[in-house]
């Protein structure tokens, strides 16, 4: 098959490439520019915007013996995750702008250019497994390697968009294994450290880029009984569960921590309460998207669907019920989650499995 | 290792490409076509080269210089061995004044065409602030960035840039050069017109500026780089101030350049030092690289008339192919080179359809990170932004033969089609998330 290797300049990418490359396709590599005018000297490792990034990227595509090239999406990326990004945060919502940027950018936005420039798919070193059933059916399962598992960014996408992809690192034991591969055919960034920041914040400030790109807002900071106890420079740089950066003048009257339990943007408001106020055990999902369309009918169905949820990248799945609403879905939770953000993902699983997955409104 | 293809299946139509498809496909088995010896290199197993203007490939004259100069020491050393490199580059630099019609003592070598350009400009901008400020660099509105920033980064130091307009083809408008020169001719330090541009070929009329510029007493350089070896050049008879060249774009050696530079010229170094070079510009200067170069420019000129007429098929096809726009003039041009824009297209996308199809072009503007600026030189010429990203540049040389630019013609139709598609596909979200 003719695939597009989207490389990152990460070793997960490279390693990715290799391996279909191996298996005796005809690979070309692409990397995305997402920054017109990415930081130059920025250094270490924070995803893929980088000047060093790419010359990683074309050092080993170079290693491999694939053709390299450059496919400016900066354009697209300031519209569809950057804009949304800082839309999303006006709003008093948490965006995920690496999910956003998997479903719109690489897997719409470079699927769609590759599909029409001949290619037959695209492969990208991200950790899940993917599979096609003998009755056409997309079926993405998590990683073998917990650790590394990246289903839950992948499962929006939906389905159609997945059924063009290739994860060859969705069956590796261990990143361990990755970087040994790596260093057995002599690619550049076997050692090179894991990214874990939004890459198109340059310092890694998330506080600091927002309140350069939105102004400041100023507003109170009120407790559960409506007292000022506090004043923000804008609610944008607070999310639900938050403790830090509120600068509370007094304490409690519990003398307990206080947390940031709601945002409203209209008002400028920051709400704080105690821990015990964060927690969760139902919200709704906007905008589901089913992997498998017997999960689709079963919450639809009058008992619902018994499965499990996951609401954050790097967070544990918990059981819960899930309902179809005109509109989107009701998810009551087994047992009681911490800081649901609205504008996060929900992923649903059985086991391994991804179902599907909503758009968090709480 | 599990086998991919086995648990992949695509929804994509057969007909979009596939083994066997396309252009791709077809144009890469087809590329090894052996050149016939023309005395230069291929620079790529296979692959036509229709990039000259980036830079030709080492001359053969230029490999044999290099590798036989007698330079046994530091040229600039005052020793018998040092005087045999010494003469290696005195016979170099007399060389290059010869084929330019400069004097030895004009002859200045620098690091490449940019290092050149910054020093004539940089360089007389300064040095024509002593007794009497003239706080304004005249350059063309379409000049290289080697000139068109050293000029900026003279703003720091009480410059004033003044872009002369071009014309649709790319020509400045020697009335508005006129006019600047009636109202600030005694302010102005200098005037910088390419001969030609390195990305639309377009000729300046640099005569004519010469002329105007010498009525109010204004020094005018000429960065020479893209027409060098395309049309001989006099700098004697020009009265140009200062011409920059550069060795690589001519088969000589990277990494070397020239200052053309009148005597009579004044000019502050760009950075200090030795002052090797007629005390002005600094560093050892690389004897067996000078040598290479002036070994180049030793070689008879070829007929540009006749490289240019390479090209007359892929100009038949930009004016017959709804699609594409000539930005080269018809007249008045660099042989061997063309500019066109393809629309609702863009460059890179083409150039990464043609290299997969084994030909070598180029989007004729700047890279950073790989990825193409909008030209500067197009939106000068009134472009919008789209149509500035949407250019190709081929320019040929020596090596290139009628079967390379049928090649070309064959494979850019297809291209274009396909690089047309790239485009149409929806860049919105397909479900919407505020």
């Amino acid at each position: 098959m003719r695939l597009l290797a989207a490389l990152s300049g990460g070793v997960d990418s490279a390693v990715a490439a290799a391996r279909v490359q191996a298996a005796g396709h005809d690979v070309t590599a692409v990397h995305m520019a997402l920054m017109r005018h990415p930081a130059a000297t920025r250094t270490g490792s924070r995803g893929c915007c980088s000047i060093e990034d790419a010359s990683d990227a074309r050092r080993a595509a170079a290693r491999l013996g694939i053709d390299f090239y450059v496919w400016d999406l900066s354009a697209d990326f300031e519209d569809l995750v950057v804009s949304d990004f800082l839309n999303q945060y006006s709003i008093g919502r948490t965006p995920n702008p690496c999910v956003r940027c998997n479903e719109f950018i690489k897997f719409q936005v470079l699927a769609e250019r590759a599909q029409a420039l001949g290619f037959d798919g695209i492969v990208t070193g991200h950790y899940a497994r993917l599979e096609i059933t003998q009755d056409g059916q997309v079926v993405l399962c998590r990683a073998l390697d917990m650790a590394k598992d990246q289903s839950y960014v992948l499962a929006s996408a939906g389905p159609e968009a997945l059924r063009c992809c290739l994860f060859p690192l969705g069956e590796v034991g261990s990143k361990a294994q990755v970087r040994a591969e790596a260093e057995a055919l002599g690619l550049p960034q076997a050692d090179k450290p894991d990214s874990y920041d939004i890459c198109f914040v340059a310092d890694g400030k998330t506080g600091g880029f927002l309140r350069e790109r939105l102004g400041v807002k100023p507003g109170p900071v009120v407790d559960q009984s409506g007292v000022v106890v506090g004043h923000h420079e804008g609610a944008y740089q607070f999310t639900i569960g938050q403790r830090r950066g509120l600068r509370l003048g007094r304490p409690a009257s519990d003398g307990r921590p206080r947390y940031v339990t709601g945002l409203d943007m209209a008002n400028r408001v920051v709400r704080v309460g105690p821990a015990q106020a964060l927690m969760t055990t139902a919200f709704a999902g906007r905008e589901p998207v089913w992997l498998d369309a017997a999960a689709s009918a079963q919450a639809a169905a009058a008992d619902g669907l018994t499965c499990a949820v996951q609401v954050r990248a790097h967070g544990v799945a918990v059981d819960c019920l899930v309902r179809a609403e005109p509109g989107g879905l009701e998810v009551h939770l087994e047992q009681p989650l911490r800081a649901l953000a609205s504008g996060q993902a929900a992923v649903f699983y059985q086991a391994d499995r991804v179902l599907g997955s909503a758009t968090i409104e709480h | 290792m599990p086998d991919w293809a086995g648990c992949f299946l695509t929804n994509w139509p057969a007909s979009g490409g596939g083994p066997g498809g396309v252009i791709l496909a077809g144009g890469i088995e087809q590329v090894n076509t052996k050149r016939p010896g023309d005395g230069m290199m291929s620079q790529m197993d296979g692959d036509i080269y229709l990039d000259y203007a980036a830079g030709a490939a080492l001359h053969p004259a230029a490999l044999e210089a290099y590798a036989s100069a007698d330079v046994p020491a530091n040229p600039h050393a005052l020793h018998r061995l040092g005087r045999r490199a010494r003469a290696v580059l005195d016979q170099a630099r007399a060389d290059v004044a010869e084929a330019t019609g400069a004097g030895p003592a004009e002859v200045i070598f620098t690091s490449g065409g940019t290092e050149a350009d910054g020093l004539a400009v940089q360089g007389i901008y300064l040095a024509r602030q002593s007794g009497r400020r003239r706080p304004y660099l005249l350059i063309g509105a379409t000049e290289h960035p080697a000139v068109r920033e050293n000029a900026r980064l003279m703003e720091s130091r009480g410059g004033q840039v003044v872009e002369i307009p071009v014309d649709s083809a790319g020509v400045v408008s020697l009335a508005k050069l006129e006019r600047h020169l009636v109202r600030h001719g005694a302010e102005t330090a200098l005037i910088s017109v390419m001969a030609a541009n390195n990305e639309t070929g377009t000729l300046q009329p640099v005569d004519a500026v010469v002329e105007l510029a010498g009525l109010h007493g204004v020094p005018v350089h000429s960065d020479w780089v893209a027409l060098l070896r395309k049309q001989r050049l006099d700098f004697g008879a020009s009265g140009l101030a200062a011409v920059a060249l550069s060795a690589h774009k001519v088969g000589g050696p990277v990494g070397l350049g020239v200052l053309l530079v009148q005597r009579r010229v004044g000019l502050e170094p760009l950075i200090g030092g030795g002052g090797q070079e007629r005390d002005v510009r600094s560093g050892t200067v690389d004897a067996r690289a000078a040598a290479a170069f002036a070994a180049v420019l030793r070689q008879d000129l070829e007929s540009a008339a006749e490289l240019d007429q390479l090209l007359t098929p892929l100009d038949e096809l930009i004016s017959s192919h709804p699609a594409l726009t000539a930005r080269t003039p018809a007249w008045g041009h660099l042989p061997g080179l063309r500019n066109f824009t393809v629309a609702d297209a863009r460059g890179e996308t083409m150039v990464y359809l043609l290299d997969k199809a084994g030909l070598a072009v180029s989007t004729g503007s700047a890279c950073s990170a790989g990825v193409a600026e909008p030209s500067h030189v197009l939106a000068a010429m009134g472009l919008d932004q789209a149509t500035c990203l949407s250019a190709i540049r081929v320019s040929i040389g020596p090596g290139t033969t009628p079967e390379d630019i049928s090649r070309l013609i064959e494979a850019l139709p297809e291209a274009v089609d396909r690089a047309q598609a790239a485009e149409s596909g929806p860049a919105k979200p397909k479900h919407s998330r505020t």
